[in-house]
């Protein structure tokens, strides 16, 4: 098992950031979307890359970093491969969402807000994700897995691994 | 122009200035702590809260600091409703920063007798202002501190909560801190600066004819990028020049 936390390249970094900064016209209101598109490659906020976003679109890194720890989508550590978020919103809450999340803690030996150690999963609570018909819910990578039972879990977990 | 009356007295005001500008102007108190002349308001402490009365009489509280005057305000600085309300904001300051000196003084001003609510232990003093980073900003240009994260994590800190690569250890932010949160003191050849999150140490350059420290090595860097003169015009201390 790969337990190392994924290596990165900072010339790769510098490169593909100033080819996410050149496709915004390194406009500096453009900063949440460019963050977010980082996210996307790494799946998480690596600091040389926030380092090249201020230099790149001439503001301070006080303002990428504020941003940047503001919002909740955004992690500035080394996230999984695939990311679990558990619905704890009201109509799941009351259908047992916590006793899923329990569950997947359990199995994967990480709490909430965590990453497995050979970064396959990330798992965090949500507040809701608008399908509360189909409450307990359960998103890996954004596919929705409705009524969610602790027995299911496994099975769901063993697509990714 | 616009007339505007505080407190029954009646006021004529430029447009754009807001009800803080026009109060100070005038001595009518209106306690502030995120408010400094020289940065743009930002009403994060909520101590400025008057009630206004506009036209249709319609009345509401609102941040002095941040409300511009408009034509026919009426704004009172102590109605009951505003005297409560600053109190209860009091309350809650003291309740996060239960050591601060000046928030305690302030809060024996405003009529605090206790605190209700549970306070904060071990916590430094700094109730999240704003104010040290916006004078970074604006009026320093250095940009090395601001407000990170959000909600109850929110704190104010470095980025990556590291030493700064910009601070110049001017110690602005220690100068504006309302609540003494950041501290700044020369202790011989090096300025330390003491913030909730770090603390930093600067060196101090020299002058040449007196031997005194005058100013940190970084900021005279600065001043030398700023001005675009060489670094031997910054050998000497004011003094000494």
């Amino acid at each position: 098992m790969n337990t190392s936390e994924p290596k990165l390249d900072n010339e790769q970094i510098k490169t593909m950031i100033n080819a996410i900064l050149d496709k915004y016209r390194r406009e500096e209101g453009m900063l949440v979307s460019v963050l977010h598109e980082i996210q996307g490659e790494y799946h998480y906020l690596p600091r040389p890359a926030l380092e090249e976003v201020s230099r790149g679109l001439k503001i301070p890194l006080t303002r990428v970093y504020s941003v940047a720890t503001f919002f909740k989508v955004f992690s500035l550590k080394p996230r999984g491969r695939h990311l679990i978020q558990v619905c704890l919103g009201t109509a799941c809450h009351v259908r047992g969402g916590a006793r899923v999340r329990d569950t997947i803690e359990r199995d994967l030996a990480i709490k909430s807000g965590e990453t497995t150690p050979d970064f396959t999963f990330s798992l965090e609570s949500v507040n809701c994700v608008g399908a509360c018909a189909l409450g307990p819910i359960v998103l890996v990578d954004g596919q929705y897995n409705g009524q969610m039972t602790i027995e299911k879990v496994d099975s769901v977990l063993k697509k990714y691994a | 122009m616009v007339k505007l009356t505080i407190d029954g007295r009646e006021f004529q005001a430029e447009e754009g200035k807001t009800i803080l500008d026009v109060a100070q102007g005038n001595n009518i108190y209106i306690p502030t702590l995120c408010y400094h002349e020289s940065v743009a308001p930002y009403g994060a402490c909520r101590l400025c809260m008057v009630e206004i009365t506009n036209k249709r009489g319609k009345k509401k509280l609102v941040t002095s600091c941040l409300y511009p005057v408009e034509e026919g305000l009426d704004v009172k600085t102590d109605t009951p409703r505003v005297v409560s309300v600053r109190r209860m904001v009091m309350e809650f300051l003291l309740a996060r920063c239960p050591d601060s000196e000046v928030l305690r003084k302030l809060g024996d001003k405003l009529g605090v007798e206790k605190v209700r609510f549970s306070q904060e232990e071990d916590k430094n003093k700094c109730i999240l202002c704003g104010l040290c980073a916006r004078a970074c900003d604006e009026v320093v240009g250095a940009s090395a501190i601001s407000l990170v994260n959000r909600g109850v994590d929110r704190q104010m800190a470095t980025p990556f909560f590291d030493a700064s690569a910009t601070c110049i250890a001017c110690g602005s932010c220690a100068f504006v801190c309302p609540t003494g949160a950041i501290k700044c003191e020369d202790i011989g050849d090096t300025r330390k600066l003491t913030m909730p999150n770090i603390t930093q140490e600067f060196r101090l350059a020299k002058c040449k004819a007196c031997g005194a420290y005058w100013a940190p090595e970084r900021q005279v860097d600065f001043f030398v990028k700023k001005s675009g003169l060489t670094r031997e015009e910054y050998e000497l201390c004011p003094d000494c020049r």
